[in-house]
């Protein structure tokens, strides 16, 4: 099936002519419409427009022309801005909102001859870790439909492990590429802080908010990765830094690469097939050569406590501009104030207010030094960490997630359980590294787990090395769910 | 009685003249007349997703700002966000730099009425954007966003100012230098530059800081002026009437030339300033900043020190040339196309201001006027060469301001030229004495004063043009030879 292959696979049989954009795109258009009343993955699909795209790819393959993704059909995270595309943010704050432009990196997919299916459900502004936060409705996990796939990229997770897309984006302000890429069984990457421009990404936490791509292997995440990193002008805090070749970094050889395995990682209440899996795969890496170092990032405890400070602060401000005075749903009142209450009052959903709150609070005279300021410093402490940590090895691997994927409505009603299962992810977000998930094993019930690779920032060569290394000696990331 | 003494510091916004704005490619307009939200984009609209990118001729114009008062340069700059909800502020948050400004300590020298000077301190001068404008209609708001996203420079002084009139002082040459930097077009009534002035009132020798008042709406110094010697003895009554001043937003009516209150204030905004995560810290180049201070333009006292010492102006007339860049430009324009410089002066001073004041033009609009600089210079050349008398030039002044024109051919086409002949103006002179002759009786009697009535009627006769010169010779010649 055309929906079984690799990104990368599909680029080859593009180029050879065996296949046609237009037959690669109607099968996931097909696979989308059979699929998406079971799982949800999309808010949006634009069929009409990825058929018109891919028969221009297949126009400009005929006219003996190339580029990196001609014809490749993808899945967008509706938190990215796409021209005359409704962009909601998984929030009804939205509801039918066209953006007037595009986003730089959506922009580098199409410069690139990339084909978008359409836009990928999220929790909404992407607070979440499950997708249920969506003011469009849940995703559901491909392996079992009863659970969560994840967030807040759940939608694009769940679209890449069940073959709706070849690859998407989505975006980890915490660990929102990461930790739905492990309850689905399928890759992502967090580019560093500063890789991919944030322009057209619509902030939740602008310190921490990232670009990240999906694939079904490392192959697939460097392709994608080549094609959006790189400086932008309108993004100040994109690094004006060369784009390495992602994909001639993926040597197959990790003898000698030096495997951090923090000792923090492997706490109580952890799922146990989760430590079995990450034990084994580390085992795999030192079979392949690698030197596998025990090391210690001790202010990962205050991860979770910094980043729900430092990320509903800035969500606080960020969200402000959605007062229904220029787009978005207005709920007129009369008289302003109440305008500005009834429009945000009935746009947003409680998490997203939950933070807000949490966020106005934290920055509020009296309280900033207290707390906004203090965590700036822990944070500060938790990148002296990883910059101590990579002065002694070039990778760390830990558990994405403390356990498998849960059910749907288990922690709904539990935020602080909801927290704890970015628990791994968040470090790496505060010290703004590179970090991808991989799977690595599954547990008793057939249920993914996923390891992730922390490297230095800007280092994602290397993480990405460590990654295809492991996925040429196993298959854990060829396995497909059973829709 | 007790006697008070006002405490006042001035809080300046700028719009910074660059072609476009603080954080988007959006160009910088005349709010005020382009048509309402055609000049934005995602970025200055607010759009969900987009992302400020820091001007960096506005961080110049800024610069160059805190140069010319004074100021420290700290090298380490930072943008924060300025939280609060309203229709113009598109982002829900201002971006503007609160804790580590742009400019700081700087300072201010300004010209007292009994000829001494003294330094307002400059406590800060940091970037941020504008707003948007509201206009209300019919119970519905209007909201135009083409100002939305201008660089805005704000300076605060400190609380050095003890009156009205030094406030006058200061806002006057502040507004000069911005003017003199090409930063701004010091236009209050557009908006363009906007002061307030917080004014509290305090028993002099006190040193306590007392309730103070902010006033706003303010569209020219003149009004800065008014309110603020209005808002001064306000507040004086109220302590006298036993009363307390309210912490208080006022606003100028102009109309009734009083300060009524707009709002007040209970407790203080909570704007939940952070620093602004879309922006990386800005860190001056030393050198930058020194090429931007070795680039920096003659500044008004400079101007005003070098015309006082190359041209032996007084310090009053050089003040008042430098007090406007368009009036000293104006002036060096003249200087340039050869005028005599203390006669320009004069005649610019005395002259063109009289008309201006009557027309109501303002003096910043001096380069539109259809008398040229060099058409000044040249009826000053023409008096100097004895070509036109003064009276004939003052009259030529009222022509050319109305009509513009050269000079040199008005005085051709009406035969303004001056009357020097010897016989011609002595003729005038004994048909004068012979039709006044009570007049040559009493001031031979000793009443000198009437030489000047005698002046005037040689100087009828000869249709203004006489030479005064001449013409008083032979007055004085003339009368001495009837004393016998
Ligand atoms: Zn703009």
């Amino acid at each position: 099936m055309l929906t079984d292959l690799t990104l990368t696979e599909a680029q080859r049989k593009l180029r050879a002519g065996e296949i046609t954009a237009v037959e690669l795109t109607q099968a996931h258009l097909d696979r989308i419409r059979a699929l998406e009343p079971a799982l949800h993955a999309f808010l949006t699909v634009t069929a009409e427009r990825a058929l018109d795209a891919a028969a221009g790819a297949d126009r400009r393959r005929a006219a003996g022309k190339d580029s990196p993704l001609l014809g490749i059909p993808l899945a967008i995270k509706d938190v990215l801005a796409t021209e005359g595309v409704p962009t909601t943010c998984g929030s009804r704050i939205l509801e039918g909102f066209l953006p007037p432009y595009t986003g730089t990196a959506v922009q580098k997919l199409f410069d690139a001859g990339a084909v978008m299916l359409g836009k990928t459900n999220t929790d909404e502004f992407a607070m979440g870790s499950s997708t249920e936060n969506s003011g469009y409705g849940v995703t559901h996990n491909p392996w079992d439909l009863d659970r969560v796939p994840g967030g807040s990229s759940g939608g694009s997770a769940a679209a890449v492990a069940a073959r709706m897309a070849l690859g998407a984006l989505g975006t980890d302000t915490g660990g929102s590429v990461r930790q739905p890429a492990a309850f689905c069984g399928t890759c992502a990457l967090k580019p560093s802080y500063g890789r991919v421009s944030r322009y057209g990404l619509i902030a939740f936490a602008s310190s921490l908010d990232q670009i990240g791509v999906f694939g079904r292997c490392a192959e697939d995440l460097a392709a994608l990765l080549s094609v959006i990193a790189g400086h932008d002008p309108r993004d100040s805090t994109s690094m004006d830094l060369p784009v390495p070749d992602y994909t001639a970094a993926l040597t197959g050889d990790v003898a000698g690469l030096r495997i951090g395995v923090p000792r923090e990682v492997f706490i109580d209440g952890m799922q146990p097939a989760v430590e079995q899996a990450i034990r084994a795969a580390i085992d795999q890496f030192a079979a392949l050569g690698a030197d596998i170092r025990e090391i210690s990032l001790p202010h990962t405890e205050y991860g979770l406590p910094v980043y729900y400070i430092i990320a509903p602060a800035e969500a606080s401000a960020n969200l402000a501009r959605f007062d229904g005075v220029r787009y978005g749903p207005r709920h007129a009142q009369g008289a302003l104030w109440p305008t500005y209450k009834a429009t945000r009052g009935q746009g947003f959903g409680a998490e997203v207010k939950r933070r807000i709150m949490l966020g106005t609070y934290a920055l509020s005279a009296g309280y900033y030094d207290a707390y906004y300021l203090k965590a700036q410093k822990v944070r500060t402490l938790i990148k002296q960490d990883f910059d101590r940590a990579f002065g002694d090895v070039d990778v760390i691997v830990a558990p994405t997630t403390p356990t498998t994927a849960f059910r749907i409505g288990e922690k709904a009603g539990d935020p602080m359980q909801m927290y704890l299962s970015d628990v791994f992810t968040l470090p790496a977000s505060l010290a703004g590294i590179a970090g991808a998930s991989i799977p690595c094993g599954v547990d008793e019930a057939g249920l993914p787990v996923g390891m992730q690779l922390l490297g230095a920032a800007f280092d994602e060569p290397t993480v990405l090395r460590a990654a295809h290394a492991y996925q040429q000696v196993t298959g854990w990331h060829r396995r497909a769910p059973a829709l | 009685m007790v006697a008070y003494e006002p405490v006042i510091g001035l809080e300046v916004h700028a719009e910074l003249l660059t072609e476009s704005k603080m954080f988007c490619t959006c160009a910088v307009v005349d709010s005020t007349s382009a048509e309402p939200n055609t000049v934005v984009c995602p970025v200055c609209l607010a759009m969900p997703g987009v992302l400020p990118v820091i001007n960096r001729k506005a961080v110049e114009f800024g610069l160059m700002v805190g140069l010319a008062l004074n100021c420290e340069i700290p090298a380490f700059n930072q943008f924060a966000r300025k939280s609060y909800f309203y229709p113009d502020l598109p982002k829900g948050y201002q971006i503007s730099q609160y804790e580590y400004p742009l400019a700081i300590n700087g300072w201010l020298e300004i010209d007292l009425p009994d000829g001494s000077t003294k330094r307002i301190g400059i406590r800060r001068a940091h970037l941020e954007e504008d707003t948007g404008k509201l206009t209300h209609v019919d119970g519905h708001s209007l909201v135009d966003l083409n100002r939305a996203g201008v660089p805005l420079l704000e300076i605060v002084s400190e609380a050095d100012i003890r009156s009205a009139e030094e406030a006058e002082a200061y806002a006057r040459k502040l507004r000069a230098i911005l003017q003199y930097l090409g930063v701004n077009s010091g236009d209050m009534s557009k908006g363009v530059l906007r002061m307030e002035p917080n004014i509290s009132v305090r028993p002099v020798g006190s040193d306590d800081l007392r309730t103070r008042t902010e006033i706003k709406n303010l569209n020219s110094i003149r009004s800065l002026a008014r309110a603020s010697a209005y808002e001064i003895e306000r507040q004086i009554a109220l302590y006298e009437a036993g009363e307390s001043v309210q912490q208080a937003t006022m606003g100028w009516d102009e109309a009734r030339q009083v300060t009524v209150t707009q709002r007040v204030k209970e407790s203080s905004e909570d704007y939940r300033y952070f620093p602004e995560p879309d922006l990386p810290v800005l860190e001056l180049d030393r050198a930058w900043i020194e090429a931007v201070r070795a680039g920096l333009p003659e500044l008004p006292d400079a101007k005003r020190d070098r015309l006082m010492a190359e041209h032996g102006l007084s310090r009053y007339d050089a003040s008042v040339l430098v007090a406007q860049r368009a009036v000293a430009d104006y002036y060096e324009q003249a200087l340039a196309a050869g005028g005599d410089p203390k006669q320009v002066a004069n005649y610019l001073i005395g002259d063109v201001f009289r008309q201006m004041n009557l027309e109501g033009r303002e003096r910043d609009d001096i380069g539109a006027i259809l008398l040229t600089p060099q058409a000044l210079a040249e009826l000053v050349t023409l008096v100097r060469q004895g070509a036109i008398n003064h009276g004939v030039a003052k009259q030529l002044i009222e022509t050319l301001y109305a009509e513009g024109g050269s000079p040199a051919r008005l005085v051709e086409q009406r035969g303004l030229a001056q009357v020097s002949d010897e016989s011609v103006i002595g003729e005038a002179v004994a048909t004068v004495l012979d039709e006044h002759p009570d007049e040559v009786a009493r001031y031979l009697a000793g009443e000198e004063k009437l030489i000047k009535f005698l002046m005037g009627m040689v100087m009828r006769a000869l249709k203004g043009k006489g030479d005064a010169q001449v013409v008083q010779r032979q007055l004085a010649a003339q009368l001495e030879a009837r004393r016998k």
